[in-house]
């Protein structure tokens, strides 16, 4: 409270100071959001894949099992399209050092550039310097702001992904009571952006019952998400259930839960991995939880990459282009590719799957 | 004693002189060895990364060459974004943020200041209580969120490189604060008031200088030069976020002692530390360009670290024996 | 190693002050344990209880380890890496065998003992100061991990479960995770305030020097000491991945700030020579309470490292104070007794 007054009192200091005004936020805005998005060249459909494309992946982490699917995918992809694999990253999940990763990978001369950002902002100018260098840019996962990506891997649409995980908690729950979400960072870009989709579907009047009491934040950290978890269900004694939109998360949940005293009156849903979730699925802990197969994410955006590189596409929405085994994708608004709808996991159809 | 003297004194001469020939080894091995090191880009990217290490290097040299350490640096570097990051999404004008985000540091430094030499408390203990606390507090004004859209005009300026030369335009600030803290260590009374109090607090006294107020400027100082960092950080990467810089005092440490400096105080030089950051920075660098992996990094740096005392130590027991 | 006389742990005023020092930290955890139930009844329930207790078990053995190192005037800031280490070893070894729990414990512990004892080697041959020869091995244990594990992450589908199950069994009611952390406390404590070995710690802490003419074996104990912090890292390695289930390179990062800030609160002096494991393990007990309260207060969780830094601050703070007071009542004393 204090050091919200101080900093009150710093504001006032700031604005006595800046008399004749200065640089501002508002100032600004119209500057920076006008930073264009340059796409040089036109398309050409039938132009060949080039082979031997030197194609890096950077993901948020690498200690991370779903990025470890996600780029193995990629692996895949890039050997049946003949190019170079690589995969770089930090051990941290923190934007600063994916900046001097990307530098690496613009004196190495990369074709492709395939990241997963972990602040859409602070990889912008590096992503941009890369670009000017001639090298294609490709997210996943987590989007980079639009301005300095040439396309983006999206592995299910926002809204559908927002819809099915309120369908998912309405069912544990009964269509009535309280329910929390435990998500990774505050700032993760599509946990939020998912987060905000629940919150309007939990606003429409059939899920009127429903009560959103928190999102904590486990930070995509096990152990924190551990005592998150372990801190939702102490401070609100009726819920429900948990909604955990994040691998970590829903594993961490999970495990707290098959060993505590809530097993049974507490359920757990969310995006979660079919080898991690196992356990839990098996001895009654969670009921039903959903997610795309990560590995097509990594493997699509091989694909993307390499179709860019090779000039037949631009980026631009009504492009084509064919992936492997995945068929023929069109490039969405925005430089989108929507990856597909989601798998729903259940005691009844987790041993189909290996990932 | 002045035998001994002399040979401590040859000791920490030779170590400064072997690590800056290391660093320029290590500089000509890589330029030969691992491709694209050496290009210009290359150059402007390793100052952009070394940067805040080496900034907040320079006051880090002078305070424990008095004897003290001073381990929030990191977490006040981080206050200090968050702070630029509040006030920016404020709607106060980034010109008037920068000189408060200086002036934030400078207090932070001054708290330091305060409990280690009004209060008399262990420099090593109070740090790192601050060192919680002002990361703590950086989390209370932004909690988590990030504040972009700084003004091209100044997150450019850090980034760019003057005119058409591939000299970055930080590196003017380093290599200016360098030169300010290197002749204020070896050639004026402040830097020999400030070996004074590191070799014996007691015989400084008994010459006139008053340790507790050498000691509370270099914490000011050293706050200052973080929030400085703190700015320039969140312009590099135009994000400001509470945990921008986490972890970073244990690299600028290494790279001061890497830079002989003693951490019982009293003795080091700045060539020396300059040296340790360029080494620690380009080594990362060249690695990091031949695929090596961060984890190799690590093992590394601490390596070098605990090399950098073990090694002269040996080397006196030999020859001694 | 002639039979010099040690002071005994005479019942003086330094005594009271010391145990004034540990009931500080009680009452402010009673403070904080009233107010918070008072805003939310559950967070006396049984498992809140034992959720406390199990946090504060891991962090509570790393304090251990800590407060006997910081009493010799050293200090171990590899403890998390360690932890690390010897949680991915135990780990993996579980991953392919099903080892028994106790087989588990020592070879983390194990681990542990190599660490530290190549700490102790360096700070006592090497003659290089602990802050670097720690900030050092934090680096390369660490990186030892990394390299070992290369982005592999243990689950807990992996681990046998009569591991997991040891996480969360308990003894008469009492977790074992609980019951070890209390048996590493009660024999740390009992040996430093009994035993000669312990008041030579002590003694090292306060006068190197004074210890070494007194012919205490300063670099061996100081090995020692080190051996110990290690062991109990690893130690605290095997809980942690018993109680996490999930172990990944990063285990345990950033811990060596909680435990030296335990350690302080807890009232042992960054200069040696004083201050108790209770101490130590009551302020882990607080800072972890501290955690929890806030989750349960709804406290905005960013506030809980400033208030941590805080209290480090006001307890050497107070500490200070302390020992003023008791200098000068000291001196009056002696004034005293002289006239």
């Amino acid at each position: 409270m204090t050091q919200r007054r101080n900093l009150a009192v710093l504001a006032v200091l700031a604005l006595a100071l800046s008399a004749c005004g200065g640089t501002t936020k508002s100032s600004t805005e119209s500057q920076n959001t006008a930073a264009p998005a340059t796409t040089a060249g036109k398309a050409d459909p039938n132009a060949p894949l080039k082979e031997g494309l030197k194609i890096a992946y950077l993901p948020k982490q690498l200690n991370n099992p779903y990025t470890d699917v996600e780029v193995g995918g990629g692996k895949v992809a890039v050997g049946e399209i003949k190019g170079e694999y690589k995969l770089v990253g930090p051990n941290d999940a923190s934007a600063s050092s994916q900046v001097s990763y990307i530098n690496t990978l613009i004196q190495q001369q990369q074709n492709v550039i395939v990241v997963a950002a972990n602040d859409p902002n602070a990889v912008c100018p590096s992503l941009n310097q890369a670009r000017k260098a001639g090298v294609k840019i490709v997210t996943f996962d987590s989007d980079a702001s639009k301005t300095c990506r040439d396309a983006f891997i999206n592995q299910a649409t926002t809204q559908g992904i927002g819809e099915s995980l309120v369908k998912m908690a309405s069912e544990l729950a009964g269509g009535s009571g309280e329910i929390a979400i435990l998500s990774a960072t505050p700032n993760a870009t599509n946990q939020n952006s998912w987060i905000k989709v629940m919150q309007t579907e939990l606003a429409k009047p059939e899920n009127s019952k429903l009560k959103l009491v928190k999102i904590a934040y486990g930070n995509d950290d096990d152990q924190k998400s551990f005592t998150e978890a372990q801190g939702l269900l102490q401070s609100y004694p009726n819920l429900k259930v948990i909604v955990s939109p994040t691998t970590v998360g829903i594993a961490a949940a999970s495990r707290y839960v098959s060993a505590s005293s809530y097993k049974g009156k507490v359920a757990i849903t969310g995006l979660g991995l079919p080898n991690q979730m196992r356990q839990y699925v098996k001895d009654g802990t969670v009921k039903k939880f959903a997610l795309w197969n990560p590995a097509d994410i990594g493997y699509l955006a091989a694909y993307a990459g390499a179709a860019l590189s090779s000039g037949q596409i631009t980026g631009a929405q009504g492009e084509k282009f064919k992936a492997g085994k995945l068929g023929e994708y069109t490039i969405g608004a925005d430089g989108e590719i929507v990856l597909g709808p989601p798998t729903e996991f259940t005691a009844a159809n987790i041993d189909q799957f290996n990932f | 004693m002045s035998a001994t003297e002399s040979a401590v004194v040859s000791r920490f001469a030779n170590w400064n002189a072997a690590i800056i020939a290391i660093t320029v080894i290590v500089l000509i091995v890589a330029a030969a060895s691992v491709d694209s090191f050496g290009t210009s880009q290359n150059f402007g990217f390793l100052v952009l990364d070394l940067l805040p290490i080496a900034l907040v290097a320079l006051p880090m040299t002078l305070v424990i060459v008095t004897g003290e350490i001073d381990l929030s640096v990191a977490s006040t570097l981080g206050l200090s974004s968050a702070v630029m990051g509040y006030l920016w999404n404020a709607n106060q004008p980034i010109e008037t943020i920068i000189p408060l985000c200086l002036l934030l540091g400078a207090v932070l430094g001054a708290v330091n200041g305060f409990f280690v030499t009004v209060l008399g408390l262990p420099s090593l203990a109070v740090t790192i209580g601050t060192l919680a606390l002002y990361r703590g507090l950086a989390f209370v004004v932004l909690g988590d969120s990030a504040v972009a859209d700084f003004p091209t005009v100044y997150t450019d300026w850090v980034t760019g490189s003057i005119g058409g030369t591939p000299i970055p335009n930080v590196l003017i600030i380093i290599v200016v604060l360098a030169i300010v803290f290197g002749v204020i260590l070896h050639a004026t009374p402040i830097g020999r008031a400030v070996f004074a109090v590191g070799a014996s607090e007691q015989a400084a006294r008994f010459a006139g200088v008053r340790p507790g107020r050498v000691k509370f400027w270099l914490y000011v100082a050293s706050g200052l030069i973080s929030g400085l960092a703190g700015v320039l950080w969140t312009l590099r990467y135009s994000s400001a976020r509470a945990d921008n810089g986490a972890g970073l005092e244990l690299a600028v440490v290494a790279a001061v002692l890497l830079g002989g400096v003693s951490i019982f105080g009293g003795k080091g030089a700045l060539p020396g530390v300059i040296a340790g950051v360029v080494l620690l920075g380009s080594l990362q660098n060249a690695l990091r360009l031949s695929d090596v992996s961060n984890e190799a990094l690590n093992v590394v740096t601490g390596v070098l670290l605990i090399a950098s005392v073990l090694g002269p130590n040996l080397v006196n027991r030999l020859r001694r024996t | 190693m002639t039979a010099v006389e040690l002071p005994a742990p005479h019942r003086s005023s330094l005594d009271v002050v010391l145990r004034a020092r540990e009931l500080g930290i009680v009452l402010a955890l009673g403070i904080l344990v009233l107010v918070t139930t008072i805003s939310n009844p559950r967070f006396l329930s049984g498992q809140s209880i034992r959720d406390i207790l199990l946090n504060t078990a891991i962090l509570a053995v790393l304090a251990v380890g800590q407060a006997v190192v910081v009493i010799t005037r050293n200090i171990d800031l590899s403890v998390g890496s360690v932890l690390g280490l010897s949680a991915f070893t135990v780990g993996t070894l579980l991953q392919n065998d099903n080892l028994p729990v106790v087989l588990a414990l020592l070879v983390g512990a194990g681990v542990g003992v190599v660490c530290g004892a190549v700490n102790g080697v360096i700070v006592r041959y090497g003659n290089v100061p602990a802050l670097v020869v720690t900030l050092g091995t934090l680096y390369v244990y660490r990186g030892i991990t990394y390299f070992w594990a290369g982005g592999q992450q243990i689950n807990a589908d992996e681990l046998p479960a009569g591991f997991l199950d040891f996480g969360n069994a308990t003894l008469l009611g009492v977790p074992y995770l609980v019951v070890i952390a209390l048996l590493v406390l009660v024999i740390t404590g009992v040996v430093l305030r009994n035993y000669r070995v312990g008041r030579e710690l002590y003694a090292m802490g306060s006068s190197p020097q004074a210890a070494r003419l007194a012919g205490i074996a300063v670099g061996r104990r100081t090995i020692g000491a080190f051996t110990v912090s290690g062991a109990l890292a690893g130690l605290a390695g095997v809980l942690f991945a018993a109680r996490f289930g999930t172990i990944d390179a990063a285990a345990g990062t950033g811990y060596e700030l909680n435990v030296v800030a335990a350690v302080v609160v807890g009232g042992v002096a960054v200069f040696g020579g004083s201050g108790t494991v209770w101490g130590a393990a009551l302020g882990a007990l607080l800072l972890t309470t501290i955690g929890s309260a806030l989750a349960v207060l709804e406290i905005n969780q960013f506030w809980q490292q400033a208030i941590v830094g805080g209290l480090i601050l006001l307890a050497i703070g107070a500490d200070r104070l302390v020992a003023v007071r008791v200098a000068a009542s000291l001196k009056k004393r002696g004034s005293h007794v002289s006239n």
